[in-house]
């Protein structure tokens, strides 16, 4: 395994499509490429396209034009049914609105993902999904229910279960939107261990401080980038004060509820 | 491929919604259930009225006055019967394939007073052919001899009932009763016979002789059936054209007229009996399939609500690999589980429902193996057929608004 090698190719990216009887042009031509080991963070503002550009890019919508590759498999060619195979194995996602099943334990929760597994790659999945718990720092919770856990730990959850099929790319849409300030820093630290242990991340965000975290980050605006710079990433520790400052000062002291997905 | 896996998903599915899943079956269970009663109440109805012609007798063809009374459907003594004491002797005279004839005249509900009291009971005039046509055999005492029969003797053979009525335990055999005001010596006690499927007590009436109940009990000439039985049972078709022929004659019909009597085998009587019972199991099974149909709806109704209550459960199976057909294959097997589950839960019900109404009620109740596989089978398909739409809804939706769904 080279060090640098592509997972994703995305060349002249469009997405049109109608809302009601207005065409929407979504992205507008998207040229990037994201190398193994990267943390890359996709930013921009609503309607800026990033959430269609994470669709494609997390195989859950075509492009209009253009071509995308992850892992040299041209992904905008895939039947529906490939497609679910790449996300099974290729991809995991981690939402904002964490999306475990409820009345499921923490353990069944992550070992989701192998179910559907047609590679049959995971003989044990208890046990693959044991150690992606343990991974996250939640090996001592697995039979507890999602609402048993608190926010933090429920995305925790959602994380292993991203881990589970050892994905090329894990796929993090806001991932700390439903996050009181401690629980985003503690979660954003776990993304930053699992890189530097080699995994591949795109955070999708729209918060400058989450998105201070990333070695690398994307801007869009209005379905083009207009940014695409490396930056040297900040410590968690060190952010985790300017973060809690900004959102008081925002008067968003109060915390979050903890949603769950039924 | 990972049916098993997915049978497991719908298992744990199910036994969350523990009180969703019972009403939803309910529906199957009474459905099921239903059938399966109604089913073994017109299986035993018929098991029986087969069981009752076997009893009547061996090789034997009956003839019946009029052209359309259906078997055992009575019209009342005489009321347009055309057979008499002629034709039996005519046939008895002229048929070579007969090995008995016995003209059967009966009167219902006479008096018949002996023993410790009075009863009421039908009274068969026949001839002493009849018990070996009809394989009848006597507990106690004889029967009567031609000899008797020719010259109208008072002798009276009584059935079980009517012995139990008027004598107890007590054997009757050489005791005087009166019938109909006509004193009477009893010289035999016939066998049981039982009831028939209707509720009828086979045993609960007295066989006088032929000449005698002519004489001296209703004074017509009128007979209700004339029962003839032949050497062996490959003279049956032979022997019906035969008689067919000679009551013609008798009755002195023109070549153009229709009969005016039905000359039937054991096997035509039971199947006459059987037609009607399997339209009546046909049409009790119908209204039954009805509440199993009702049921299926319930299922569908049910499965729908799941799935939009369910539509972030979907989004999130498809965004980690879950294709359309693994989404279709769990909820399709979620609603085969419950309506098999219903069935078998049916099943019991049913089963429980029959042996209970044979018990309590005294109906002739028969389930068979063969109901149950279709009621089991046939509830599966019930949870197919209602349980595919709402499962292709699920699959056919789109993971990025399912997971949107609120």
């Amino acid at each position: 395994m080279s060090e640098k090698q592509a997972v994703i190719r995305v060349k002249g990216i469009r997405k049109t499509y109608l809302m009601g009887k207005t065409k929407v042009h979504a992205l507008q031509g998207v040229d990037f490429q994201v190398m193994q080991g990267e943390l890359v963070a996709i930013m921009g503002a609503s309607g800026s396209g990033k959430s269609t550009l994470m669709n494609i890019i997390g195989g859950l919508d075509y492009p209009s034009s253009g071509s995308y590759f992850l892992d040299d498999i041209e992904v905008n060619k895939l039947s529906k049914n490939d497609l679910a195979d790449i996300r099974n194995q290729k991809i995991g996602f981690v939402f904002q609105g964490f999306n475990l099943l409820a009345r499921t334990s923490a353990l069944e929760n992550t070992e989701l993902p192998l179910l559907y597994d047609r590679s049959k790659r995971i003989k044990n999945h208890k046990a693959a999904a044991q150690k992606s718990l343990e991974r996250v720092g939640l090996g001592n919770r697995v039979d507890h229910f999602p609402n048993e856990l608190s926010g933090g730990q429920q995305q925790r959850v959602a994380i292993a279960r991203a881990l589970v099929t050892n994905p090329s790319l894990v796929l993090a849409d806001e991932p700390t939107g439903n996050l009181d300030s401690k629980t985003t820093v503690e979660v954003m630290k776990l993304f930053q261990e699992l890189n530097e242990e080699g995994v591949t991340i795109i955070l999708v965000t729209h918060e400058d401080e989450v998105a201070r975290y990333a070695k690398r980050i994307v801007e869009l605006r209005d379905g083009k980038i207009i940014r695409d710079v490396e930056q040297t990433p900040d410590s968690a520790a060190r952010d985790l004060e300017e973060l809690l400052a900004r959102r008081a000062r925002e008067n968003d002291i109060e915390e979050p509820e903890a949603a769950e997905a039924d | 491929m990972q049916t098993f896996r997915l049978v497991k998903v719908a298992g744990k599915s199910i036994i969350k919604n523990k009180m969703r899943t019972l009403l939803t079956m309910l529906g199957i269970i009474i459905g099921v259930g239903a059938v399966i009663i109604m089913v073994a109440i017109g299986e035993g109805a018929q098991g029986q009225i087969e069981q009752q012609i076997e009893n009547l007798g061996t090789n034997m063809i009956v003839i019946t006055p009029g052209a359309a009374t259906t078997s055992g459907a009575s019209q009342g003594f005489g009321s347009f019967s055309r057979l008499t004491g002629e034709d039996a002797i005519k046939i008895r005279n002229e048929s070579i394939y007969a090995a008995g004839v016995s003209p059967v005249m009966s009167s219902f509900f006479a008096q018949i007073v002996g023993g410790e009291g009075n009863h009421r009971a039908s009274i068969l005039g026949v001839t002493p052919e009849y018990q070996t046509i009809r394989n009848w055999n006597t507990t106690s005492g004889r029967f009567f001899t031609a000899q008797e029969e020719r010259t109208g003797k008072k002798v009276v053979v009584l059935g079980q009932t009517v012995v139990k009525q008027l004598f107890g335990t007590r054997d009757p055999v050489g005791e005087r009763v009166v019938v109909n005001r006509i004193p009477m010596e009893v010289i035999g006690v016939l066998e049981s016979k039982g009831q028939t499927p209707d509720g009828n007590d086979q045993d609960d009436f007295i066989i006088i002789p032929f000449t005698t109940a002519q004489n001296r009990i209703g004074g017509r000439s009128f007979i209700r059936q004339i029962l003839i039985s032949t050497y062996t049972p490959q003279d049956i078709p032979a022997a019906q054209e035969e008689i067919g022929a000679i009551l013609r004659e008798s009755h002195g019909l023109a070549e153009w007229e229709a009969d005016d009597f039905q000359v039937r085998n054991q096997e035509q009587l039971s199947e006459a009996a059987q037609g009607t019972t399997e339209v009546m199991t046909a049409l009790l099974a119908a209204i039954a399939s009805i509440s199993l149909l009702v049921g299926g709806i319930g299922i569908m109704n049910i499965m729908l609500v799941s799935v939009t209550e369910r539509t972030r459960e979907i989004g999130i199976r498809m965004a980690i690999g879950a294709r359309g057909s693994d989404v279709l294959t769990q909820f399709l097997i979620e609603s085969i589980v419950m309506s098999i589950l219903g069935g078998a839960l049916g099943v019991a019900l049913g089963v429980g429902g029959s042996s209970l109404l044979g018990s309590t009620m005294g109906w002739a109740t028969a389930v068979n193996p063969e109901t149950v596989m279709i009621a089991i089978a046939f509830s599966a398909a019930v949870g197919i057929f209602f349980g595919f739409y709402p499962a292709r809804k699920a699959a056919s939706l789109n993971p990025i608004d399912a997971l949107r769904f609120e």
